[in-house]
């Protein structure tokens, strides 16, 4: 009982997730990202926005390092997830990855089955025991809202869902390594409206469970299942703050014109 | 606005049936040369085959050879050309596809591997007589392997590693970003990632490569005339030699022994390719079962 009021209260309080503080990035020379700071809080969505090339998927992707994979990117300043910063020397990487998912703007399930497109990153981090597999394909797929669509054909192949069922499917690949923090880079962009909403509903309810940080195009989407919003413009974060506040009163003139649609 | 229009009914029609002619006139043309191709497949295949059926016997298929082909069958020729295409592969194809893997995703993409690409190019393209001659100094004398069915194969992998090596390298490279970028980012390993992952989905155009390496191996006879010998027998180990379908029929047409048992020796030939040919692509296809959407 004492547990849950505490668990309650740290909910309400929403600690700090993900710290970010005086990030820079570059790409050869060209300096992508300038001096960011941002605090993430825990169980809440964060949104990011920006016109096209403003920074903010590689922003989302320094926070599970896929930048590592780009050659030339280089990364500054820190970034502490529950107090620890991920780019400090003797990080594990796949843990890192382990730990903060993160979902595609295309839908990328691998040529294999349903079944065993869940169970790929729990077998990757050395799970075997079929039991468990299995409870964690049920459960990541009843999270994802996926599990009565596929609950018959688990053994079938995942490319013959449809595209907002394949996008479902990868939230709930994410989710089976259970993660904590959960990226999502735009997507529903190419997914059709029934489908993005169904994904919406599911960004909600996850929310309880997992920090979730987004890059969206779509900045109705961003009104609708956000607590947070960034505003990212040529590299700079312009402004931050609760979405209500960045979408009725900006503080910034660039916001303002950005969600106005005077640009971008 | 009253401006001129350029491209009015009568000119983009007119347009239309100049196009339809010369549509039509390539059409005809690709239709000819498809079945001129086709109808000389035909010929040869049915040339060999009518010449070849009516020496083909069960006696034939089972039993050894006699007085240098001239009697008897062709048996340890079949089973030394299937052990020469097996071994050959299992020597050739994890080297091949190793190092396809570490050239497209572990390799720095510099002037080395430009190098490396340029040569393996390039050795796809010599002829293979320069192979049996490598073959022959290198495992043959060198290493003592002398004519054997092992420095044979070791000679016929390095026939078809520049093949195996480039198909295998397209194959990877094809793999959508997706799959590899989904799978680090749940935190696999680069090299989790290229088993699990990247090699199965390239599954279908490695063993494309495989089938064609194999038939290489079974028409191949320059490089096998110096380093696999010609023993009759079933080769018993490693180290006996031994011949192939394709050197047996060149010995028997190039020593003027029996016509009627190389037109069986062909067809039994071009029938083995056939089959495997059919194992293979099925084996392709049930690997890859998950490409189709179910």
């Amino acid at each position: 009982m004492n547990i849950a009021v505490k668990e309650q209260e740290a909910v309400q309080t929403n600690s700090i997730k993900v710290k970010v503080s005086n990030l820079d990035l570059f790409y050869g020379s060209f300096q992508a990202l300038k001096g960011i700071n941002m605090d993430v809080k825990e169980n809440e969505v964060t949104a990011l926005i920006g016109p096209s090339g403003c920074g903010k998927s590689t922003f989302l992707k320094c926070i599970n390092r896929m930048n590592d994979l780009i050659v030339g990117c280089r990364v500054e300043g820190d970034i502490l997830i529950d107090g620890t910063d991920i780019y400090k020397d003797g990080v594990d990487i796949a843990y890192l990855r382990k730990e903060v998912g993160m979902v595609f703007q295309k839908p990328n399930p691998f040529e294999l089955s349903i079944f065993d497109n869940i169970a790929y990153g729990p077998r990757t981090h050395g799970l075997r025991d079929k039991k468990k597999l299995s409870v964690i394909v049920e459960r990541s797929l009843r999270h994802a809202a996926l599990w009565d669509e596929v609950k018959d054909r688990l053994h079938q192949s995942a490319l013959g869902l449809s595209g907002g069922q394949q996008q479902r499917l990868c939230i709930a690949r994410v989710l089976a390594v259970e993660p904590s923090v959960v990226l999502m880079d735009e997507p529903t962009s190419a997914l059709d409206p029934i489908s993005t909403g169904k994904i919406e509903e599911l960004i909600a309810e996850l929310k309880n469970d997992y920090t979730i940080i987004i890059v969206t195009h779509n900045m109705q989407q961003a009104a609708r299942v956000s607590d947070r919003t960034a505003f990212f413009l040529l590299g700079d974060m312009i402004e931050m703050g609760e979405t209500r506040q960045i979408f009725q009163l900006p503080r910034d003139k660039r916001t303002e014109d950005y969600i106005t649609g005077r640009f971008g | 606005m009253n401006q001129e229009r350029f491209l009015t009914k009568e000119k983009v029609l007119a347009n239309r049936a100049r196009q339809k002619r010369s549509q039509n006139t390539a059409f005809t043309l690709m239709y000819v040369a498809a079945a001129f191709a086709v109808i000389i497949l035909l010929l040869i295949i049915g040339y060999i085959f009518t010449n070849g059926f009516k020496e083909i016997s069960w006696e034939f298929l089972s039993s050894d050879i006699e007085d240098a082909g001239r009697e008897g069958g062709i048996f340890p020729v079949i089973i030394n050309t299937l052990y020469l295409v097996g071994l050959g592969l299992l020597f050739a194809a994890p080297i091949s596809v190793l190092a396809a893997i570490y050239m497209t995703e572990y390799a720095k993409q510099g002037v080395l591997i430009k190098i490396i690409r340029f040569f393996t190019a390039n050795l796809a393209g010599i002829p293979s007589i320069i192979f049996g001659l490598f073959g022959f100094m290198f495992f043959g004398k060198m290493l003592g392997w002398s004519w054997s069915l092992l420095s044979g194969s070791a000679t016929i992998a390095v026939v078809i590693m520049p093949t195996l090596i480039r198909t295998s390298e397209e194959a990877i490279m094809t793999v959508p970003s997706g799959y590899k970028e989904g799978s680090l980012a749940l935190g696999a390993t680069k090299w989790q990632t290229m088993i699990k992952v990247v090699i199965p989905a390239a599954s279908p155009g490695i063993i494309n490569g495989l089938i064609l390496g194999m038939g290489r191996i079974f028409g191949e006879t320059a490089a096998l005339y110096f380093t696999l010998g010609s023993g009759t027998g079933i080769a018993n180990s490693l180290m006996d030699s031994a011949r192939s379908l394709a050197l047996h029929l060149y010995t028997l047409v190039r020593e003027g022994i029996s016509v009627g048992k190389a037109y069986a020796t062909a067809t039994v030939l071009i029938i083995i390719v056939l089959i495997l040919n059919l194992i293979a692509s099925a084996f392709g296809r049930r690997i890859n079962r998950y490409k189709e959407n179910i």
